[in-house]
């Protein structure tokens, strides 16, 4: 449950921007290969953003896709675990989408 | 503490040196004040952010230029900022501490149990005559390991994370200042048993070393494949007990690659000095390569 810690850190990059303006909205862009459940974050934001300019904003999360591509052939494929075979049969992937942790944007009042 | 994997406010990371044998905290976060959770006793804490109002004018202004359309009522502040930044970069500046130093660190994780310490006590043992290897340990609690450790001779700290789940780049920065180095040598960071936060966590080290024992499933990797993508070595341990259970060494090397087709892979047993020698002359390889240069693969 590492989701809780993140969330903090979330809280915490968005105070720091917000200055003093109440906070409306948090959008943020988490990966599908990231090894964070979105379903955590939001369950943990209620809890983390009380008593900041935080409270009462909407959480708006942007699942990215997980994209590989193919070392062998090239080819580039979804995905959603970190890993797998590539319809040529090699093992060889890299992953190039679906990684993000990232905080996109937020809107003040 | 640890404001990142989700233990409670009450965490407190320590850091012992068994040399002198003194505990201090390791206060995790000293630039950081909004993120810490000591607000409860003080309701007005925010209101030492006022000097801030520079970051404020910053991103007035991009949005401004940006996002002229936006409604009168409120603003659209475009972040693009990495949730995990701040480790991040902590961990850069524990890398070229290391890189300006010619010291090869190597961040060890596994699960509890499947050998860490013993492969640490064997190899700093082994090596202690011809490679300068120290030590930080990680645990929640006690400084058991770094008692083992600071029986072979080698110098060690203890960090303890309290709930903590895994070490973080400014714990092991104040670890580092308390350790010392010699120019020259090695840094074995021996990372809280988990396979699951301490993937995410930069330290600022060469490579993860993932150690896994026979005693586990061959499968453990493809269940935990951050852990074994963020490796760049596996160590399979305890392979002195493959006669006495069933456990298929290829299926487990096949899972590995499954996830990971560029992970090293040693076997070896710690305990009978199977296999010792390959990682001994990886490790006097990587060494003696620049640390920028290093090659994991040879």
């Amino acid at each position: 449950m590492h989701e809780l810690g993140i969330t903090r850190n979330i809280v915490a990059i968005v105070i720091e921007h917000a200055g003093e303006a109440q906070v409306k909205r948090v959008s943020l862009n988490i990966g599908k290969l990231s090894a964070i459940m979105p379903d955590a974050i939001r369950f943990c934001f209620d809890v983390c953003s009380k008593d900041t300019l935080l409270e009462g904003a909407t959480l708006e999360i942007n699942e990215i896709p997980g994209v590989a591509r193919c070392e062998a052939c090239g080819s580039e494929f979804e995905i959603d675990q970190p890993f797998g075979h590539c319809q040529c049969g090699s093992n060889h992937i890299r992953c190039i989408a679906g990684e993000d942790m990232k905080i996109k944007e937020m809107e003040v009042y | 503490m640890c404001i990142t994997c989700g233990c409670s406010d009450t965490a407190k990371a320590t850091l012992t040196n068994l040399d002198s044998g003194e505990s201090v905290p390791v206060d995790a976060h000293p630039h950081d004040g909004h993120s810490h959770s000591h607000d409860h006793n003080h309701p007005h804490t925010h209101e030492h952010h006022d000097h801030e109002h520079n970051h404020d004018h910053h991103h007035e202004h991009t949005h401004d230029t940006a996002h002229a359309h936006a409604s009168m009522h409120s603003k659209t502040i475009s972040l693009e900022a990495d949730i995990l930044a701040k480790n991040n970069l902590l961990a850069e500046r524990n890398r070229g501490w290391f890189e300006g130093r010619n010291i090869l660190a190597l961040n060890l994780v596994s699960s509890p149990g499947a050998g860490k310490t013993t492969l640490l006590e064997r190899t700093l043992t082994d090596l202690k005559d011809g490679l300068p290897i120290s030590v930080v340990e990680g645990d929640q609690e006690t400084v058991n390991d770094a008692q083992r450790i600071k029986a072979t001779g080698c110098k060690v700290v203890q960090i303890n994370t309290g709930t903590g789940c895994h070490l973080e780049a400014d714990m092991l920065a104040r670890g580092l200042k308390e350790l010392n180095p010699p120019m020259d040598s090695i840094v074995m960071i021996e990372n809280v048993g988990n396979l699951v936060c301490p993937a995410l966590f930069d330290l600022g080290e060469h490579c993860k070393v993932a150690i896994l024992s026979v005693t586990e499933g061959e499968d453990k990797p493809t269940k935990y494949p951050h852990m074994f993508r963020a490796a760049d070595i596996m160590i399979l341990n305890k392979t002195d007990l493959l006669p006495y259970i069933s456990f298929d060494v290829d299926s487990c090397i096949a899972h590995a690659k499954s996830v990971n087709s560029d992970i090293k892979i040693f076997q070896l047993s710690a305990t009978n000095g199977d296999g010792l020698q390959d990682w001994y002359d990886w490790l006097n390889k990587q060494l003696h390569s620049s640390s920028s240069q290093a090659v994991i693969n040879e």
